[in-house]
C-alpha cells in the first residue's frame, strides 16, 4: 500500500481532469482506472458559480482531491493559488507546479523550491511537479515535501520515460514517495515506470485525449498493477559479465 | 533517527544466518547489478562468492578504471601523538604500554612538514592516540592552521569529536575524517575496548552523522578485520556506508580495510582475514558502490599491495611512519602498528607507473573551500 502524509492508496494510478470531453465521461474514467487521488487546475474552477462541472461531479465521487497551481509563474503566485485551494476546497495537499515557460510548460525549480519551502511551512502537504532533476528532488524532501513529482517528458507529449536515467537515480535516493508525472502516453510506458521502482505515476494526456477514455484508463490501471508487481517480485538482472570467463588478464591469481 | 538505533532494530543474527546461506545464484545476480544494493553486498562478501572472485575482480577493475581512471591518489600520515586514555588491546598506544608518549609542538611539527613537503605530499592525514585534555580540539585548532599553509588537503583520524568540535576544526580547514569503529559487533567493541572514552560504542557509531552535519567533506568508515566474523562486519559496515549516502548526501566517503596485525601487547585475531578474503571485500564494496574511495595503508606488504590497486583501491600511502616525530627522527618512539611495506614514495610510485597508473599528488584546492561571501 502507498502511502503519502499518513494516507493510504491502493491504486497507484493517479489521474488527471483535464482534456476530457465532458464531464461525465471523465467520471467513467477515473472509476475504470480506479484512480484515489485526482489532480484538478484551480485556475480552471468558476468559484462564482454554485455548480462546476468538474468540481461538483468529483467531490461527489469521493475521489481524493489534489489541487495544483498550474497557470502559476512564481512562487509568489503559487503560494496564493495553494491558499485558495485550501480555503475553497478544505484540502492542504497541493500539488504544487510553476511553469513560466507556456511552449513546453516545463517546471521552473528555482521558484517551485522557493514555494514548496513556504508551503511546506505553513503546513500544506506539498507534491511538487518538477524536472527529473535528481539534486533538486533532494532539496525538495528537505524542506519537507511529502513526495516529489518529476517529469518522464514533456507534459502532454506521450513521449514516455525520455528522462529515465534520472528517474533511476531519483527513485534509488528517494525517501519520499516518488510519482512519475507527465509525458507518459501508453501503458507500456506507466509500467515501465512501476517496473523501475516508481511509486505511482500520474497520467491524464494518454487518458483523456484517447477514443475511448474509459477503456484506457482500465490499461493503464492493469500496466500499472503489473509493473508493479513485477518490481515487487524483483526482475531478473541483465547479464553483463558473461564474457568474463576468459579474461585477458587474470586479477586474482596470485592468491594461489 | 541515528544509525544507533538502525543497527539497533536490525535483525542482525537472522541477518548474519541470510549471509551464510547465499546461493551462487544470488552471487550470480549481485554479479550482474549489485549497486547500492546491500542484498547483492551481502552476497558478494559470502562464502558463496568465493568461486566467483575472478569474475568479481574483472568486473572491480572495469568499475574502477572507468570511474577514477588510471590513478591513485597519495597521502600520508602524520603522527601528532602517542597520548592515549584508552586502553584497546589491539593497539601499540594503549595506556597501559610502557612506552615514550610524545605530543608534537609547533616545532616539531614544521620539521615533520619539511619532510612529508619535501617528498611530494598534498594530502596529510594527521593521526593522534585518543586524550581529550591533552590532545583535545584546543591542540588541534593550535596545530591545523601551520598544516592548512602547506597541505591542499587535510585528513584526521582522532578520536570522536563534538559536532560544534567538528564544525571548528572545518573553519580552520578540516576536509576529511577519517573514523573507524572497529567491529560493528558490540559485545566484541566492549572486549577490545576496557578503559577510556573509546568504551563508549553509541558515541562512536553516531560520530560519522556529527562529522556530516558539521560540513566536512569527506568521511572515512573502517573496521578492524579480525576482531569479529570480517564477512559480517564487512557488511554491518556497508549497512553504514548505505544509511550515511541516503541520509547525509553532501558528503564524499571512504574506507578503510586494516587487518589486525602483531603489536606491544596485542591480541591474536579471533576470524583471521586473509589475503583472499581482503580482495573479496574490496572487489564487493566496489560492486555495490562505484564512487566509495577506498585507502590503503602501508600495513599490507608491498607485493600484496602491488596487486590490490587495480582491483578497486583509490588511495594509498607509501614510505609512511607511524610514530610521532618519526619523519624526522626515525625509530625513537614505539610504533602504533608495524609498517609491512617498507619501500619508499620513489620505490612505490615506479611500482604504480610499471602498472600504468599515476600517482595524483594535489585533487584539492583548499582556497575554494570556506570562502563564504
Amino acid at each position: 500500500m502507498l502511502t503519502i502524509a499518513d494516507i493510504q492508496f491502493e491504486s497507484r494510478l493517479f489521474s488527471g481532469t483535464g482534456k476530457f470531453c465532458s464531464s461525465k465521461i471523465m467520471l467513467a474514467a477515473i472509476e475504470a482506472g480506479g484512480s484515489q487521488l485526482v489532480t484538478l487546475a484551480m485556475k480552471r474552477l468558476d468559484l462564482t458559480a454554485k455548480r462546476d462541472d468538474i468540481l461538483t461531479p468529483l467531490l461527489a465521487s469521493g475521489v481524493k482531491l489534489l489541487p495544483n497551481t498550474a497557470g502559476a509563474r512564481n512562487a509568489h503566485e503559487a503560494v496564493m493559488v495553494a491558499q485558495l485551494a485550501r480555503d475553497v476546497l478544505g484540502t492542504s495537499w497541493i500539488k504544487l507546479e510553476i511553469h513560466p515557460d507556456p511552449k513546453y510548460l516545463l517546471p521552473d525549480p528555482i521558484e517551485t523550491l522557493k514555494a514548496a519551502q513556504q508551503l511546506c511551512d505553513k503546513g500544506f502537504v506539498v507534491l511538487p511537479y518538477v524536472h527529473a532533476d535528481p539534486v533538486l528532488c533532494r532539496r525538495l524532501e528537505e524542506v519537507g515535501c511529502a513526495a516529489v513529482m518529476p517529469l518522464g517528458s514533456p507534459i502532454g507529449s506521450n513521449q514516455g520515460l525520455a528522462t529515465q536515467t534520472f528517474l533511476k537515480i531519483i527513485i534509488e535516493q528517494a525517501k519520499v514517495p516518488v510519482i512519475i508525472d507527465a509525458g507518459i502516453g501508453a501503458p507500456s510506458q506507466a509500467m515501465q515506470a512501476m517496473e523501475m521502482g516508481a511509486d505511482a505515476v500520474l497520467v491524464n494526456t494518454a487518458i483523456a485525449s484517447s477514443r475511448d477514455p474509459v477503456m484506457m484508463a482500465r490499461s493503464f490501471a492493469i500496466a500499472v498493477k503489473a509493473g508493479r508487481d513485477a518490481y515487487q517480485a524483483g526482475l531478473g538482472g541483465v547479464s553483463e559479465h558473461a564474457s568474463h570467463t576468459s579474461p585477458q588478464t587474470p586479477l586474482t591469481e596470485f592468491l594461489e | 533517527m541515528s544509525f544507533v538505533d538502525y543497527l539497533q532494530a536490525l535483525p542482525t543474527e537472522r541477518l548474519k544466518l541470510a549471509q551464510y546461506s547465499a546461493t551462487s545464484a544470488d552471487v550470480e545476480r549481485a554479479l550482474s547489478s549489485c549497486e547500492g544494493s546491500l542484498s547483492g553486498l551481502m552476497a558478494l562478501l559470502s562464502p558463496a562468492a568465493e568461486p566467483y572472485l575472478e569474475s568479481m575482480a574483472q568486473r572491480a577493475a572495469q568499475l574502477t578504471r572507468q570511474r577514477f581512471g588510471a590513478t591513485i591518489g597519495m597521502y600520508l600520515p602524520l603522527y601528532l601523538s602517542n597520548l592515549c586514555a584508552n586502553e584497546c588491546d589491539y593497539c601499540g598506544f594503549s595506556m597501559g604500554n610502557k612506552l615514550k608518549r610524545k605530543r608534537l609542538n609547533l616545532e616539531e611539527l614544521r620539521q615533520e612538514i619539511a619532510i612529508i613537503k619535501r617528498r611530494g605530499f598534498d594530502s596529510l592525514l594527521l593521526v593522534s592516540g585518543e586524550h581529550e585534555t591533552k590532545v583535545g580540539i584546543d591542540y588541534f585548532v593550535s596545530m591545523l592552521p601551520e598544516v592548512k599553509r602547506h597541505f591542499s588537503f587535510v585528513a584526521m583520524e582522532v578520536q570522536p569529536l563534538s559536532e560544534d568540535g567538528y564544525r571548528c576544526l572545518v573553519s580552520h580547514g578540516l576536509d576529511a575524517v577519517m573514523l573507524y569503529q572497529e567491529t560493528y559487533n558490540p559485545q566484541v567493541y566492549r572486549q577490545h575496548h576496557t578503559r577510556g572514552n573509546k568504551q563508549d560504542f553509541a558515541y562512536r557509531l553516531a560520530s560519522a552523522e556529527r562529522i556530516a552535519r558539521a560540513g566536512v567533506d569527506k568521511i572515512g568508515l573502517g573496521v578492524l578485520f579480525g576482531l569479529d566474523d570480517w564477512r559480517f562486519d564487512a557488511l554491518l559496515m556497508g549497512h553504514h556506508l548505505h544509511y550515511l549516502e541516503h541520509q547525509h548526501w553532501r558528503s564524499r566517503y571512504s574506507i578503510s580495510l586494516p587487518r589486525l596485525r602483531p603489536c606491544t601487547g596485542g591480541v591474536q585475531p579471533k576470524v583471521a582475514l586473509s589475503d583472499k578474503g581482503l580482495v573479496q571485500i574490496i572487489c564487493a564494496f566496489r560492486l555495490f558502490n562505484p564512487q566509495l574511495e577506498i585507502s590503503l595503508s602501508t600495513r599490507e606488504p608491498a607485493a600484496l599491495r602491488d596487486h590490490l590497486y587495480r582491483l578497486g583501491i583509490t588511495h594509498i600511502s607509501a614510505g609512511s611512519s607511524t610514530e610521532p616525530g618519526g619523519y624526522a627522527h626515525p625509530q625513537t618512539q614505539l610504533d602504533q602498528f608495524e609498517i609491512a611495506d617498507n619501500r619508499s614514495v620513489e620505490q612505490v610510485v615506479d611500482a604504480l607507473k610499471a602498472q600504468g597508473l599515476t600517482p595524483v599528488w594535489k585533487d584539492w584546492e583548499a582556497g575554494w573551500i570556506n570562502q563564504s561571501p
